[in-house]
């Protein structure tokens, strides 16, 4: 091909710097259309997402002063090695990753039921589909007030379940008082807000499968229950990956129920998420070089489990 | 799972009982927050609580909507979620044709610089994100919100639009160019109006997030006239740590807006999280 040896000679014949960047010039200047069309989201995104990301990079490494930044002392990694020999640290990371371990196999699990049911022939499937995703579009803020109002301590309808229905414990519990046992709502709470959004997801995978897939096995004797094991769970695997991929990143980064039910970490700050704890220390005692070493460690961690997770997971899917 | 020669009566009993249960754990907290909306102050804490309330009335509404500047934080919100949504359709559309339709130096990197924008959770940005705000002088601004709030959906909405745009075949393209129209004409004429479907998805997505958003209006909104709603009625909440009915009837008339946009685009809307995977 006349193009290619053409290229490879001018390769070889390593033409100078300036000439190479005059021909990329040339090619940017013939694409110039292209970068009017990104030119509006570039410098949104530079200036919000990229620059940012850099900024507290940088933010971390000081004891950041916000008034005067100039004014700024560089201390290394002081600020991470304090986080990390924190009690309120710990417990707050402590917290984030049960938070996860509970509501995403809670989510995937209870999602994949609903998402059988619905997956039958029957009558209301509409009714149903809309019902169960209503959780997913209320608002992180009403549906946490709800559940505050659900497990409040004199009169909450889950006490009341408890103790006057189940008899269960004699005494009303004081679940947000107790720093152990806010988790219990806000838990539940993570699990009720996300089975909806799950749900749907392996609901349009479950009826990506072909039906007579399940046929054929059934004539060949596989009973539902293989069936499920055999063929519907390894050709959900792609699904079930990106949901645990999603759902783990969000239970890193739970926020607004922490710190609306805990009222910011309390009692005695051993309530918080990371997320919360990072606020707090930027925004309340205006530590933000301690706050920026926080998101960093945990953009860090995300990254990691998230690329560790499609490493483990990830396998060829064949019909 | 189950194959219809399978079937026994007692397998839709079982099919409708778990979904039907289901929906109860569902719905009850919901039902007790309409209630508890339409109870008078004074039985907000009866026991043991009621689903159903002894009296009604429509008390809670009228204290909620009149004070604290009520329809001021309504109208806030508006303005912003409708400010975030033109400005995000407008702007990741441009990005979307860039990337799926043209070619220029570059577009593989810049393309995977913005798939990491994807997976970077926003919380984590709003230190730096309110230093640059800062000094930009967009603090406490309804401009500082809807700037941020753009710039954290562009990507997925890219993303996804960029699908659709791939799919328009490029034979209507050629008949563009074949009539001497540019690529502006094209991007007019042929690719936004096939795309209307995937417009729309990214219109209620980006409307939805914006109304609900809060960490970031938290952060960024001091002044009191200039709060959004969810920060109204989570402050609200803090203050009359008591006053459940008022608090409840406000979060209500919060809701509205979503469940109308959801219950008129609610097959678009599931369709686009089934396809793309976009958090609602």
């Amino acid at each position: 091909m006349a193009t290619s040896t053409g290229e490879r000679i001018e390769l070889e014949a390593r033409p100078s710097l300036p000439a190479r960047g005059l021909a990329l010039l040339r090619q940017v200047y013939r694409a110039r259309t292209a970068y009017l069309f990104l030119f509006p989201g570039l410098i949104l995104f530079t200036a919000f997402v990229i620059y940012p990301m850099l900024y507290s990079l940088r933010i971390s490494f000081y004891d950041w002063n916000v008034i005067k930044p100039a004014k700024s002392e560089f201390v290394g990694l002081d600020n991470y090695q304090m986080l990390l020999s924190a009690p309120v640290f710990r417990r707050a990371v402590l917290n984030t990753l049960a938070y996860t371990a509970i509501t995403v196999p809670g989510q995937m699990t209870l999602a994949l039921i609903v998402a059988v049911l619905l997956d039958q022939k029957i009558r209301g499937k509409t009714f149903f589909r809309v019902a169960y995703y209503l959780p997913v579009i209320t608002s992180w803020v009403i549906v946490t007030l709800i559940f505050e109002y659900l497990f409040n301590s004199q009169a909450g309808m889950i006490n009341y379940l408890l103790r006057d229905v189940l008899h269960l414990v004699d005494e009303p519990i004081r679940w947000l008082a107790d720093p152990v046992l806010a988790m219990v709502p806000i838990n539940l709470l993570g699990i009720w807000k996300g089975v909806g959004w799950s749900a749907i997801i392996m609901l349009a995978a479950l009826q990506e499968i072909p039906g007579e897939l399940l046929e054929a096995a059934a004539v060949d004797g596989a009973g539902p229950w293989s069936r499920l094991r055999g063929i519907t769970l390894p050709l959900l695997r792609p699904t079930l990956v990106f949901l645990l991929v999603v759902l783990v990143i969000g239970g890193l980064n739970v926020y607004i129920s922490v710190l609306l039910m805990t009222d910011g970490g309390q009692p005695l700050d051993l309530t918080h998420s990371v997320l919360t704890l990072m606020v707090k220390e930027t925004f309340d005692r205006l530590n933000f070089g301690g706050g920026a070493a926080i998101s960093y460690l945990l953009t860090a961690f995300v990254f990691f489990i998230s690329v560790l997770q499609i490493r483990l997971l990830r396998r060829r899917v064949e019909y | 799972m189950l194959l219809p020669s399978e079937r026994r009566w007692y397998h839709q009993v079982l099919v409708y009982g778990l979904l039907i249960g289901g929906l109860v754990v569902v719905a009850v907290p919901f039902l007790l927050m309409v209630s508890t909306s339409l109870k008078p102050q004074q039985y907000t804490f009866e026991y043991p609580p009621r689903l159903i309330p002894r009296r009604v009335t429509f008390n809670n509404y009228v204290q909620a909507l009149s004070k604290d500047m009520f329809f001021l934080y309504f109208m806030n919100s508006l303005g912003v979620a409708v400010s975030t949504t033109t400005s995000t359709v407008v702007i990741s559309s441009l990005l979307a044709y860039a990337f799926g339709r043209l070619d220029f130096p570059g577009k593989e990197p810049l393309f995977y610089v913005f798939l990491v924008g994807m997976m970077i959770p926003a919380v984590t940005l709003i230190i730096p994100q309110f230093l640059v705000a800062k000094a930009l002088k967009l603090l406490n601004s309804h401009a500082g919100l809807v700037i941020v709030y753009v710039t954290m959906n562009l990507s997925m909405q890219t993303f996804l639009l960029r699908g659709f745009f791939e799919s328009i075949p490029s034979e209507l393209e050629d008949a563009v160019r074949i009539d001497g129209g540019g690529r502006w004409t094209i991007f007019w004429r042929i690719i936004l109006p096939l795309s209307r479907p995937g417009l729309a998805t990214v219109a209620i997505f980006t409307f939805l997030y914006s109304w609900d958003e809060f960490p970031w209006a938290h952060v960024a909104i001091k002044e009191t006239t200039r709060r959004t709603l969810p920060i109204a009625i989570a402050l609200f909440q803090n203050q009359h740590l008591t006053q459940w009915g008022q608090v409840f009837a406000a979060s209500i008339v919060g809701l509205i807006p979503v469940v109308t946009v959801f219950a008129l685009f609610q097959r678009h809307f599931i369709r686009g999280v089934a396809r793309s995977g976009l958090k609602g």
